[in-house]
């Protein structure tokens, strides 16, 4: 076992340590992973995001060995793992419900990676260690304790630990924060984040929180129904979604749905059901346009300038300028969200940072408002 | 609130009532009356006449055989059942898949569908001249007796209890959530340093649940040594059915009862203790 892990460790620097090679995954009828082609860079914190069923697990379980590949290849640190059960592969996993072992106490939960090794280290060593990544985890002091006189976080960090103690080159992270509630998720988060940084070891996790993915991910892979959608950095997704499905699923977007009449260098200009035009620049991933075509335009609401009714659309300099009624404001701390009534274009969801709110006060609920967005802010997108 | 509480007590003693009376009727008073008996003497015409004496006690020792082979058979009994029954639950629970699984579990009880009885005496023809030593003759093996010897009764135990030790176990390994030992392969267990750490000790309480029932009925059991032990392994059991049925002699079969009570309850709290203690231990790190 010792040789096989060394094996995959000693590989050439320089190849990804994760990497699929067309791998598609069936499940009898049920198309699980679908052609799917991606590398991992060493030290990465990647995210599967995607929403359920949508075959996320289902990578995780293929790096982790669970399951093998129906076609494709699966490489760890640039070595083809097809075949190799999961005790001998250079992975470990934090499971989606911790999976703890409730017959042991914390301390041989987080040993348990080092006991299964042989030659066993010793006693004193493996003592060692734990107490080392219970100090890691912030949990000195817990580790007589039974898991089930545990907080639901102390688990997640007892289960953190262990995953961790074999100092496994890619760390596996199936939904770990899902079972936690908001405050804590936050916290835990940031904590993920700082221990990457540490360790500096590959961090995949699975999630379907987007905002989750966005603020701790270098770089997220969006999947749909077992295919890859866009991979790219969290930046990337938000500012240049590839198409209408990932726009929606990333961050928030106002979109006005329609067929495309022009295309020139630089703009797409799409007709809406009621025969207005709308112009937006393409999103550097698309694929390309055609006239005719299906195609979306999305606004984020944070790009959408408003002012009260009779300062006229005019001192906002924007290209489009629409009507509307304040339906509902919520607070947010940092910004207002504002949902806004318009005359043919539905409601529009609109962000205000702090800064315009004072300055300007706050709009009531019931009150007119004009509100607008300069065509620059304006993305087209292919709706598929 | 008093009113809410005097409720909830008077609730509690309605329900508790008739299974109190259930109990006191059905297992105590026997208990007590048998235990009266053993103190008591013989009457000429067989029966019990009362009186207060240890003379039965003291004639235990005529018994020695019979509560040997039963303090013998018993746990061996048991730790035979549970070697066959462990692997065919863990076959159940974890390798069979679902849609065969309650077929399979249908067919363990089938046996119960008839009485142990009828059951028993079908191994005698299995085990009798005419079964498997006849095959047995045909392959070369001439003159193997398998009836009437402890080989019979032990393999009428297993075939008797079987399904007793197969359902704990199974529920304990049913319920086991399988995450854990994926989590084991995953932190380098190998399958069978999984089996050792995760799923066997996860499965104790079944365990010991099969083991306990096995156990205390093999203690009064008469009917698979008096058929297939053909009065050669003798069970207390038997002393009993002789005491009481042939010889009428009441006070020592009870005497005997009362004894063979008293070992069972020594013998199984000694095992809670072990099995609860183990669970305390593991409090203790297993490093
Ligand atoms: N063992 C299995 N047998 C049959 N189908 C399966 C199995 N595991 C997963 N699937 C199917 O494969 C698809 C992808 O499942 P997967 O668990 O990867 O989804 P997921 O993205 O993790 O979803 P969630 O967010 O709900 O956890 C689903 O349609 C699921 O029903
Ligand atoms: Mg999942």
């Amino acid at each position: 076992m010792e040789l096989n892990v060394s094996m995959i460790n000693s590989d050439k620097s320089g190849s990804p340590d994760i990497q699929f090679d067309q791998v598609t995954k069936r499940y009898g009828d049920v198309v699980a992973l679908d052609n799917v082609s991606l590398s991992v860079e060493r030290g990465e914190f990647f995210s599967f995001l995607g929403p359920s069923g949508c075959g996320k697990t289902t990578s995780l379980r293929l790096i982790a060995g669970f399951e093998q590949p129906t076609q494709g290849n699966v490489q760890i640190g640039g070595v083809s793992v097809i075949g190799v059960p999961p005790h001998r592969r250079p992975v470990n996993m934090v499971f989606q419900h911790y999976a703890l072992f409730p017959h042991m106490n914390v301390s041989d939960n987080i040993g348990y990676g080092l006991r299964q090794r042989s030659p066993k280290p010793p006693k004193s060593e493996t003592y060692r260690q734990v107490d080392e990544l219970l100090e890691m985890v912030q949990m000195s002091g817990y580790g007589k304790r039974r898991i089930w006189e545990l907080s639901g976080g102390q688990q997640q960090r007892v289960a953190l630990a262990r995953a961790l103690i074999n100092k496994p080159t890619v760390l596996l992270l199936d939904e770990p924060l899902a079972a936690l509630d908001r405050k804590l998720r936050r916290d835990m988060q940031i904590e993920l984040q700082t221990l990457q940084r540490d360790v500096g070891i590959t961090f995949i996790l699975v999630t379907h929180d987007q905002e989750e993915a966005l603020s701790m991910s270098d770089r997220i892979c969006i999947m749909r129904e077992g295919c890859v959608v866009q991979m790219g950095s969290p930046r990337d997704l938000y500012d240049q979604p590839s198409n209408l499905y990932v726009a929606d699923f990333v961050g928030k977007s106002n979109f006005i749905t329609g067929s495309v009449t022009n295309i020139n260098g630089r703009y797409v200009t799409v007709e809406d059901a009621n025969g207005r035009t709308f112009v937006g620049a393409p999103s550097a991933s698309a694929s390309g346009f055609s006239v005719g075509v299906a195609a979306s335009i999305a606004i984020r609401p944070e790009l959408i300038v408003v002012s009260s009714h009779n300062s006229c659309a005019v001192d906002m300099a924007t290209d489009v300028a629409l009507n509307g009624r304040i339906k509902n404001r919520i607070f947010l701390g940092e910004h207002t969200e504002y949902l806004i009534e318009t005359d043919g274009l539905g409601d529009i969801l609109v962000l205000s940072p702090k800064h315009i709110e004072s300055k300007r006060g706050a709009f009531e609920p019931g009150e007119a408002v004009a509100l607008g967005w300069k065509n620059a802010a304006a993305l087209a997108l292919e709706d598929s | 609130m008093t009113g809410e509480s005097t409720k909830g007590r008077w609730l509690t003693v309605a329900l508790l009532t008739p299974t109190s009376a259930w109990f006191l009727v059905m297992l105590v008073m026997p208990l007590v009356v048998v235990a009266i008996f053993s103190f008591g003497e013989r009457s000429a015409v067989g029966g019990y006449t009362a009186s207060f004496t240890f003379d039965q006690y003291a004639n235990l020792p005529s018994r020695f055989t019979a509560f040997r082979n039963t303090l013998t058979y018993a746990p061996f009994g048991t730790l035979v059942s549970l070697l066959v029954a462990y692997p065919l639950a863990y076959f159940l629970a974890v390798k069979v898949s679902p849609k065969w699984r309650l077929l399979l579990l249908v067919l363990v009880i089938v046996p119960f569908w008839t009485s142990l009885l009828i059951r028993t005496y079908a191994w005698i023809f299995i085990l009798g001249g005419r079964g498997i030593p006849t095959l047995l003759d045909y392959i070369g093996f001439e003159g193997v007796r398998l009836i009437n010897t402890p080989f019979a009764v032990v393999v009428g135990i297993i075939y008797g209890y079987l399904p007793l030790m197969v359902f704990p176990i199974f529920v304990s390994l049913e319920r086991l959530d399988k995450r854990l030992l994926e989590a084991s392969n995953d932190l380098g267990g190998t399958p069978f340093r999984t089996f050792l750490q995760v799923t066997l000790p996860l499965s104790m309480p079944g365990v010991a649940t099969g083991c306990m029932l096995v156990f205390i009925l093999l203690m009064g059991e008469f009917l698979i040594p008096a058929f297939l032990g053909g009065g050669k392994v003798f069970f207390i059991g038997n002393a009993l059915v002789d005491l009481f049925l042939q010889s009428r002699n009441w006070p020592f079969g009870s005497a005997v009862a009362v004894t063979l009570v008293i070992i069972m309850l020594i013998t199984v709290s000694l095992y809670m203790r072990l099995t609860m203690g183990r669970a305390a231990d593991r409090n203790e790190s297993i490093m």
